[in-house]
């Protein structure tokens, strides 16, 4: 790319660019596009949130400014803290599972001693194709215990399974959605990144004498650690937007999903059927602060070269 | 060069019809049908957004009989969520319709909010009588009208009779025998419910208003929710009997389990409103013949008291911009011969005219074997207890009921907490909304 006319062609087609104070603007051409793109889509929603959040719209006496009142509001809402408990409390455990499962999965098929490995891997990927809202439809059939799988289970056997669907079990039974849904996703972005890793390196390691699950722990394992960080991000992120499950399964289990189960049923109920628009606003803000904390405390701590 | 000319002629246009349309309005005050009466000549367009069905054949009829008229009539969703949209449309101030669909609890909300227009000036003041006392009580808020009732709901008991005999079963008179023939029924079979809820905002109101309970007392912005009063707790006593004993199907309305299970003899009766029938012709086709209407139970052996449970009004929003020509249509469709199209097509009137006709009163049903339901739901309809009123935000409310109240069909929750936690969280809402609730 180096040919002799080229920093003369560039010097020339500068110059219209060029203002007096001698900055290019070159650049801001180039982006332009993307910028004008950026600022409608990503910027102006959130500019237009963080302003919504300052006002209160009531139904009696019209549309006020509050400044941060809505912020305090929410500091305190018990409906808001108990919400964000619960998808913590499923962050804590759903996401190790299936992140676990999917680890197994990956270093499995990648052994290569697994007989009819591109079965495994396309048939283990397939739940991710499902929609999320069929597979949520068809595991809600299958919970059903007047006419679902469960109901016929119970209908054979006597009333063997619990109901999977009350309040103390429908969190569990969304996590065992997810991570049907999920596991295969996860199982990628770990296959492909063990592929690139050199096989010498594994024989080199055999001449040494180390056994499979040593091979696992010194090699595999330090090597994919950039995708583990970015699938906990991503699952993190995916547990802290909890809600097309359990919207869907509400018209199922009206009494143990409320409206107000996860942070974003919570805010989708608030603006719709509470009218509390600004309120919705400002309880998305705080959301979306937290997410990204905990999410950039954990890629720092993940990133981190000494462990 | 002429076009220079026009701008400011025509922004003379512009405010000569604006001085126009003022004064128009200044002498709009006091008579109103002759406005209407013009409107209808003049003819245009509107907008109606509804989800009743009879309503189309209807709107064919009338723009038949005033070819001046165009009339849009547009499904903008289902009860909540035609609400969402029109309050939406409001508050953005563009693409609002000009008459819409409102059920009656939700009515007061757009009242209260001056979202939908007053139409006692437009001639809906002399509709006194016409309609029966639960519709008209409803759309009477504040001392204004806020809308014409298209059809209402009093309430009955839909009951399969060929179950209640084969176990031996009496129809129940009282709510206490209601509760027996449930765990007779059950004892009989385990498979058979008395009836399906799983905690239903609309059902659970309704009942309270038979029971005579005034949880809801609404003077202006000034509210009170209160729901231990006599009528409450006489509805959530008994409620939980049933709740208790598992006597309740846990099944929601309006799935096709729901409808599958009054095929097969699973659920026994259903507890709803006049408009019932045709979803019962429909749906559950299977049960023709051994369906049977009686009048809902009472909390007073004796007593012959009702309620209303749905049933909807067509308002015209404060903002649409022909309000004479929606309401004139909403007149031919709640009080003129749009009524009998809709009758013909399967609704239920709120006019007193119709409930007292003989023909109407005489139809036999064919699935309910020959038996003349109109009867008893026009008795029902003059049984309806006086003195309810929703809260100016049910709509809100209703949402919010199964956190709540719908704890107490999952969990060891009385029905009795989850109504005082409903009633937590109204209050809670309605003081933030800007009404003086509870205070």
């Amino acid at each position: 790319m180096t040919t002799p006319a080229a920093p003369a062609t560039v010097a020339a087609a500068a110059s219209p660019w060029r203002l007096r104070s001698g900055r290019s603007w070159m650049g801001w051409a180039f982006i332009g596009p993307f910028m004008a793109v950026f600022a409608l889509v990503f910027l102006a929603p959130i500019a237009y949130s963080l302003y919504l959040s300052l006002f209160q719209d009531r139904l009696i006496g019209g549309n006020t400014f509050v400044g941060m009142d809505n912020y305090a509001q929410a500091l305190t809402d018990t409906q808001f803290w108990s919400a964000l408990s619960r998808v913590s409390l499923f962050l804590a455990i759903q996401v190790p599972i299936m992140l676990s499962i999917a680890l197994l999965v990956a270093l499995a098929i990648d052994s290569g001693r697994l007989y009819g490995r591109d079965f495994f891997r396309i048939s283990i990927f397939l739940p991710y194709a499902v929609p999320a809202v069929v597979a949520t439809l068809m595991w809600g059939f299958i919970y059903g215990n007047r006419f679902g799988l469960v109901g016929n289970i119970n209908d054979g056997l006597g009333p063997t399974v619990p109901d999977l669907l009350s309040p103390d079990l429908v969190l569990a039974s969304i996590g065992n959605i997810v991570t049907w849904e999920f596991v295969g996703y996860n199982m990628l972005i770990f296959y492909s990144a063990l592929r690139v890793v050199p096989h010498s390196l594994y024989e080199a390691a055999q001449i040494d004498g180390a056994g499979q699950f040593r091979i696992i722990t010194a090699i595999k394992l330090p090597a994919i650690r950039g995708a583990l960080v970015i699938a906990t991000i991503f699952s993190i992120i995916g547990s802290f937007q909890l809600f097309n499950e359990p919207s869907i399964l509400q018209k199922l289990a009206p009494n143990a999903i409320t409206t107000d189960f996860t942070p974003n049923l919570y805010t989708y109920s608030l603006a719709f059927s509470g009218q509390q628009h600004n309120y919705a606003a400002t309880v998305a803000i705080i959301m979306g602060l937290i997410t990204m904390v905990i999410a950039y405390a954990v890629q720092l701590r993940g990133m981190r070269k000494d462990v | 060069m002429t076009s220079t000319v026009r701008p400011p002629l025509r922004g003379l246009g512009t405010a000569a019809a604006l001085l126009l349309a003022l004064t128009a309005c200044g002498s709009g005050g006091g008579s109103s049908s002759g406005d209407v009466e013009s409107a209808l000549e003049e003819g245009g367009k509107i907008t109606v957004w509804a989800w009743e069905p009879t309503l189309e054949p209807v709107v064919e009829e009338f723009e038949k009989k005033h070819p001046n008229v165009e009339v849009d009539l547009v499904n903008a969703g289902t009860g909540p969520d035609q609400y969402s949209a029109l309050q939406n449309a409001i508050k953005a101030g563009s693409g609002i319709p000009d008459l819409a669909q409102l059920e009656y609890f939700a009515l007061s909300q757009f009242a209260v909010a001056e979202s939908v227009a007053d139409l006692s000036s437009l001639g809906a003041d002399d509709l006194d009588g016409t309609f029966s006392t639960g519709p008209w009580g409803s759309v009477n808020i504040e001392g204004g009208v806020y809308g014409l009732p298209m059809d209402s709901g009093p309430m009955a008991l839909f009951y399969n009779a060929d179950l209640f005999d084969e176990h031996g079963i009496e129809v129940p008179e009282t709510w206490d025998a209601y509760v027996e023939a449930a765990e007779k029924l059950q004892k009989a079979d385990s498979e058979a419910y008395i009836t399906a809820d799983t905690g239903e905002a609309g059902l659970a109101t309704s009942l309270i208003w038979q029971a005579g309970g005034e949880p809801y007392r609404v003077d202006g912005t000034d509210v009170t929710v209160d729901f231990t009063d006599e009528g409450s707790t006489r509805y959530a006593e008994t409620w939980q009997r049933l709740l208790e004993d598992d006597l309740l199907a846990p099944t929601n309305s309006w799935t096709d389990e729901w409808f599958q299970g009054m095929s097969d003899g699973s659920i026994a009766t259903v507890i709803a409103g006049a408009w019932m029938p045709a979803n019962l012709e429909s749906s559950v086709a299977d049960g023709a013949g051994s369906w049977r209407v009686a009048p809902l139970p009472q909390w007073e052996q004796g007593a012959a008291a009702s309620a209303e449970n749905g049933g909807s009004s067509l308002a015209v929003p404060e903002a649409g911009e022909n309000k004479e020509l929606a309401y004139a249509f909403a007149e031919y469709a709640a009080v003129g011969d749009g009524v009998d199209t809709r009758l013909d097509n399967g609704a239920f009137p709120a006019t007193t005219r119709h409930l007292e006709s003989e023909e109407f009163l005489s139809r036999e049903f064919d699935y309910f074997g020959g038996q003349q339901a109109n009867k008893v739901f026009a008795d029902s309809a003059s049984n309806v207890v006086e003195g309810w009123s929703y809260l100016p935000y049910q709509v809100y409310a209703n949402s919010v009921f199964n956190d709540t109240a719908g704890k107490a069909y999952v969990s060891d929750t009385t029905l009795a907490e989850g109504l005082a936690a409903w009633q937590k969280e109204t209050v809670q809402y309605g003081n933030q909304q800007g009404f003086t609730v509870n205070q």
